[in-house]
């Protein structure tokens, strides 16, 4: 399994075809308490850039952004009831949604975690 | 281009004081602000149940000075300010002269001036605006050199009672002993403080004018005490937000009457009759519940939250109204709003839509505030 991260704050992770998407650990502690967040619907087709999830906190609401295009096949449904997984475990049980990548030559525009580390320490 | 643009970025007196403490700086008011420390729902919940120090010091000071202050400040508010007795705070609107809501604010009758607290967003065209009003014996000092705290939550008493404040004159009362809306000059050794018992979070607390050279110093020892912590415009904003108290620029503006923003309470009986105040007649027109729209409160259906600039639409999907400020309130653990819509629509009860990023929410028309008041008020006789 591979893990990519995205200049707005996303990870993905993927295996086979499959991508797993989130935001990254520095992503929550911008954004602060997480209330809510509204994941895609299953099945939903997502072009690469096009909104796919919001993450509320207190204070605002925030874009998550497909960082690949393809197909939702699944929801983290454990967010309804507790966003706060999102704070607590970001980059693992606070996964926001799954698709079916539609081209995986797009991973190619994503940072690996050494890049993406550096990113952020010049932010 | 306005003041506000070619203005550069202003420091708070307790600037270093924040960053040293973590806070996340955010640009407001043409200040760099601490938006939090710990995080909005911590602070937020501390207030509640301890006490919390705001650094509100962008917010303007203004003192007027002469005879005559009063009758020309109730030129351009509704308030019954020359009615107003020594040591007493009254909150009150500035008024354009049609009656559009520029600004609102404290004014306190000292005994040797007005001292007035406004926006800070809004303070140097208040200022402005206060200068093309005052007759020729009425001066105005902006105290630009003194700051602001704010002491908020129901330990602020107990808190601030451990600090040897001592009331100007030794017959007069201590900072405790002050009611909701009373305020009084006071020494801090020898630190001059002005201190109101007034707030913005719905709280019991204190707001304190302090000079800006002991600033550091009044806010360390405070923060030392086991009761306070620091808090942020973040928590500030949800505080205030559940305790239904509308924030300038975002609730009302210059569009806006008064009795649409319902601030009724406002419109004193005196003036309401005196009717003499900038925009007096379009604004009693609406008196007391004649306007087209209205400042409601709002409980969300569901757990996502609404945002300022959200629609509210009526079932054909009409635009009828907008939400200015929404959030999730941490005491309730639910979303809540403040929005305008039609009067018709205004009762508590009344289901409402609200159209956010294409999508309909269910709405609840809701009494304010969201959460109760807990102010020390003077008891009724």
């Amino acid at each position: 399994m591979s893990r990519y991260f995205t200049d707005e704050h996303e990870w993905v992770d993927v295996e086979g075809d499959t991508a797993t998407v989130g935001i990254t650990d520095y992503a929550q502690e911008q954004l602060g308490d997480i209330v809510f967040v509204e994941t895609p619907e299953v099945g939903a087709e997502l072009g690469q850039g096009d909104d796919a999830a919001v993450v509320e906190s207190v204070k605002a609401a925030s874009d998550v952004y497909a960082a690949v295009s393809g197909t939702v096949v699944e929801v983290n449904e454990a967010l309804e009831d507790e966003p706060a997984l999102v704070n607590s475990s970001a980059e693992e049980d606070g996964w926001f949604f799954r698709l079916t990548l539609s081209d995986t030559d797009e991973l190619g525009d994503l940072m690996d975690e050494k890049a993406y580390k550096a990113f952020v320490a010049d932010l | 281009m306005s003041d506000e643009q070619t203005e550069t970025l202003k420091k708070l007196p307790l600037d270093s004081w924040h960053r040293g403490l973590g806070a996340r700086m955010v640009l407001f008011a043409g200040y760099e602000m601490p938006v939090q420390y710990e995080g909005v729902m911590a602070e937020h919940l501390w207030t509640r149940e301890n006490a919390g120090l705001f650094d509100v010091s962008h917010m303007g000071q203004v003192q007027l000075v002469g005879e005559g202050a009063a009758e020309a400040l109730e030129a351009i508010v509704p308030g019954n300010i020359s009615a107003l007795g020594v040591g007493k705070i009254r909150y009150t609107l500035l008024l354009a002269q049609d009656g559009g809501i520029l600004d609102d604010l404290m004014v306190t009758n000292t005994g040797r001036n007005l001292y007035l607290v406004v926006n800070g967003a809004t303070k140097h065209d208040d200022i402005a605006y206060f200068k093309a009003q005052l007759p020729s014996g009425v001066t105005l000092d902006h105290a630009e050199d003194s700051a602001l705290l704010a002491l908020q939550g129901p330990k602020a008493a107990a808190a601030l009672a451990k600090l040897e404040i001592s009331p100007l004159q030794p017959d007069w009362p201590v900072p405790a002993d002050l009611y909701f809306m009373e305020a009084g000059p006071f020494m801090w050794g020898d630190i001059p403080l002005g201190i109101s018992r007034s707030g913005y979070t719905g709280e019991d607390g204190y707001e304190i004018s302090v000079p800006a050279e002991h600033t550091e110093k009044l806010a360390t020892a405070l923060c030392a005490l086991d009761e306070v912590k620091p808090i942020g415009l973040g928590a500030r904003d949800s505080l205030r937000l559940e305790a239904g108290l509308p924030l300038y620029g975002h609730d009302m503006d210059t569009d806006i009457l008064p009795v649409e923003a319902n601030l009724n309470f406002a419109l004193s009986k005196a003036r309401r009759e005196e009717a003499n105040f900038a925009g007096a007649e379009r604004v009693l027109a609406q008196y007391p519940s004649k306007a087209d729209k209205k400042r409601v409160g709002l409980f969300v259906n569901g757990r996502q939250p609404i945002r300022e600039g959200a629609n509210v639409v009526d079932a054909d999907g009409n635009i009828i109204g907008a939400v200015t400020s929404g959030g999730f309130s941490p005491t309730l653990q639910k979303p809540i709003a403040m929005a305008y819509v039609p009067m018709a629509l205004a009762e508590t009860g009344t289901e409402i839509i609200v159209e956010q990023r294409g999508k309909p929410i269910a709405c609840t028309v809701a009494d304010m505030p969201f959460v109760p008041h807990n102010y020390h008020r003077k008891p009724k006789l």
